[in-house]
């Protein structure tokens, strides 16, 4: 440390080179607060680390349990004989949600990081009258309680899909129009409330681009689209990552619109599975964890392998990005 | 040439519109809507947007409920900031020693954002799962407590709300002043919250320490080493320079916490829902049930109008303030 090596240069300056003893107590007292100190620091990091890992010792060591060792009473025991029966059962009420949820989420992260990505260049490099206050203006909609759009959402909703239906629409393809109780209707909806954070995450990055490129550009000739293909789509990858993988995580995790949303069991996305299956009284608890860990399970690996997208949008969300 | 720029400026504002129209639309157009219903008759699975007037918002105020929500929500706002920023810091802090393994304890911190708020809720259930007192049964974390010889706690299940008695000598204290009326469970701190806010603080104090940590590392090293050289101890330079700076995060953090336990929903759905004699309840998870569950629409819309006011008045202010000090780089 480089203040460490100043405090010995002091010492050395102020002549302290007495007998041996002296010269060791002197260090003693010298380090031993700094000593103690570092120990404390990595003691509150010890104590925090524990803090944060216990729910996920209980979720492994709960879902690796047989039904007979699943007692609330042994809750901190490992299993004598690891078994995976609960992960099996978890998985078996889930299966079909896991595959709504990555329909659900896959596509919209998609499209409404496009989105973003447009609206982001031109709230950034294309700012015309008014863009000033459409930007916070976009901005408000990712903090609204989402209750004061629910019930109006709900409505119009359901009017697409009657009014789809009352004009022919085949019963079969319900689940790609964007209406009530459909999944492509959730994901439009995930797409539209998803707008302002990733306009946000894009025009932060893309304002961080010199004007002079595009001005470079213009006067190469390229128009609204080659500036956009030629100059800033080439540099949008890590911004793409980040709203990408922003986007993933908080539609899969979402559930508020997702239990409102879908009334039909067969459409429900695996939070609202899971919230079904612990307010269920005759699912043993240790499915209801093995579940809970099934259904986290790939966000975290989102986060373990891009964690550092992940952090960037967190970031963008509180606008200081 | 300045042709193609004002036709491509056409076509930049039309490219923009698809989002502008259903922002207005699905954001604005809907909160105008859910006001309409907030004034309204419907009270039932049939649409009814006759006038009623402003009788869902007296009716809603006069409510018990409501007033423990309210209750419920400043003292999950309070405990759940104070939580979250004082270990965010703390964190951040130790962290920002020069520590070995620095990113695998900021990466191991940070993992339960990435984790859904019903994972949370299920699991803090499970483990703060009160077991039975009348049998002496003890379960979770409870079997913990006892091995340090603590008592086991009711946790989420615990109907106690702390407050002030009336008959203390406080309470009649209170009460010479005129203050009596606080000497009230209404004025009180429901014990079940702190489960809460244990969840909520397991979730997101990690993002608060990733704010303080940028901000930490947005502080030049310089500055740091110019108060060193002026004889400024560590604790000093920290309490005079480096805190000091970090303000601007505190207020962020306070913001998006704020608004974060302004509309708490999932969290309480899935670990207690209402509580025992409300001690959970929120007006997220009011609104959801008189909406959803009682189909009295009027009176759910007026919570959720209740609710976007409140998280306004905290959020219009922070972007106001956030594109001026945008405009300005």
């Amino acid at each position: 440390m480089k203040s460490t090596g100043k405090s010995v240069l002091i010492s050395r300056d102020k002549k302290n080179i007495g007998p041996g003893f002296f010269q060791t107590t002197r260090w003693l007292i010298r380090k031993l607060p700094r000593l103690s100190s570092r120990i404390s620091l990595y003691l509150i990091l010890l104590v925090a680390s524990a803090f944060y890992l216990t729910p996920i010792y209980v979720l492994l060591v709960t879902g690796i349990k047989s039904y007979a060792e699943a007692s609330l009473d042994l809750m901190w025991q490992l299993p004598s004989a690891p078994s995976l029966e609960s992960f099996r059962d978890a998985f078996k009420s889930l299966q079909p949600h896991f595959k709504n949820s990555l329909m659900l989420t896959v596509p919209a992260a998609i499209l409404s990081t496009i989105l973003g990505s447009v609206n982001g260049y031109i709230l950034s490099k294309w700012r015309f009258r008014f863009s000033e206050i459409i930007f916070p203006l976009i901005l408000f909609g990712m903090f609204i309680p989402y209750q004061s759009i629910l019930i109006p959402l709900v409505q119009t909703l359901q009017s697409i899909t009657n009014t789809a239906l009352a004009m022919g629409y085949p019963r079969e393809l319900l689940w790609l129009l964007p209406g009530y109780g459909s999944i492509a209707g959730l994901g439009f909806v995930h797409i539209v409330y998803g707008i302002p954070i990733t306009t946000l995450i894009f025009r932060n990055y893309y304002a961080a681009v010199p004007g002079e490129l595009v001005d470079a550009a213009k006067i190469d000739g390229a128009g609204l689209m080659g500036i956009y293909r030629w100059v800033l789509l080439p540099l949008s990858m890590p911004a793409f990552a980040v709203g990408l993988i922003w986007q993933f995580t908080s539609i899969w995790n979402e559930f508020l619109f997702a239990v409102i949303l879908t009334q039909n069991p067969a459409v429900r996305p695996v939070t609202v599975a899971l919230y079904n299956l612990a307010g269920s009284y005759i699912v043993e608890w240790n499915v209801q964890m093995a579940g809970a860990l099934l259904a986290a399970l790939p966000t975290l690996l989102v986060y373990i392998f891009l964690g550092r997208f992940f952090i960037r949008g967190l970031l963008a969300g509180s606008l200081k990005g | 040439m300045l042709r193609k720029i004002n036709r491509d400026r056409f076509y930049s504002i039309l490219l923009i519109s698809p989002s502008i129209i259903l922002i207005a639309l699905f954001v604005y157009g809907f909160i105008a809507w859910s006001i309409w219903v907030s004034f309204s008759n419907w009270e039932g699975l049939r649409p009814d947007l006759t006038f009623r007037g402003v009788q869902n918002f007296v009716r809603l105020f006069s409510n018990p409920r409501f007033h423990i929500d309210i209750r419920n929500t400043i003292v999950f706002t309070v405990f759940f900031l104070t939580a979250c920023i004082g270990l965010g810091l703390t964190l951040a802090v130790v962290i920002d020693q020069r520590i070995r393994g620095e990113n695998f304890f900021r990466s191991l911190f940070l993992f339960p954002m990435a984790v859904s708020f019903i994972v949370t809720g299920v699991v803090w259930r499970w483990m703060l799962a009160p077991g039975d007192p009348a049998t002496g049964r003890l379960t979770g974390v409870n079997i913990l407590l006892d091995k340090i010889n603590l008592p086991p706690l009711k946790w989420y299940t615990d109907p106690t709300v702390i407050h002030i008695s009336a008959n203390s000598q406080l309470g009649q204290l209170l009460d010479s002043v005129g203050l009596g009326f606080i000497a009230n469970p209404l004025y009180g701190i429901p014990v079940a919250m702190i489960s809460i806010v244990i969840a909520a603080t397991w979730q997101m104090s990690g993002f608060v320490m990733a704010m303080y940590l940028a901000g930490l590392r947005g502080i030049p090293e310089e500055l740091r080493e110019a108060a060193r050289v002026d004889g400024a101890n560590e604790g000093q330079v920290y309490r005079h320079i480096v805190l000091p700076m970090l303000r601007p995060v505190t207020l962020s953090a306070v913001i998006i916490l704020g608004h974060i336990s302004l509309k708490i929903f999932d969290l309480v759905a899935a670990m207690s829902k209402r509580g025992p004699g409300f001690a959970t309840d929120v007006p997220a998870y009011f609104m959801f049930e008189t909406t959803f569950h009682a189909n009295n629409f009027a009176q759910g819309a007026a919570i959720s109008i209740f609710m976007l006011v409140t998280v306004s008045l905290l959020i219009i202010p922070y972007l106001i303030y956030s594109s001026r000090t945008d405009s300005e780089i």
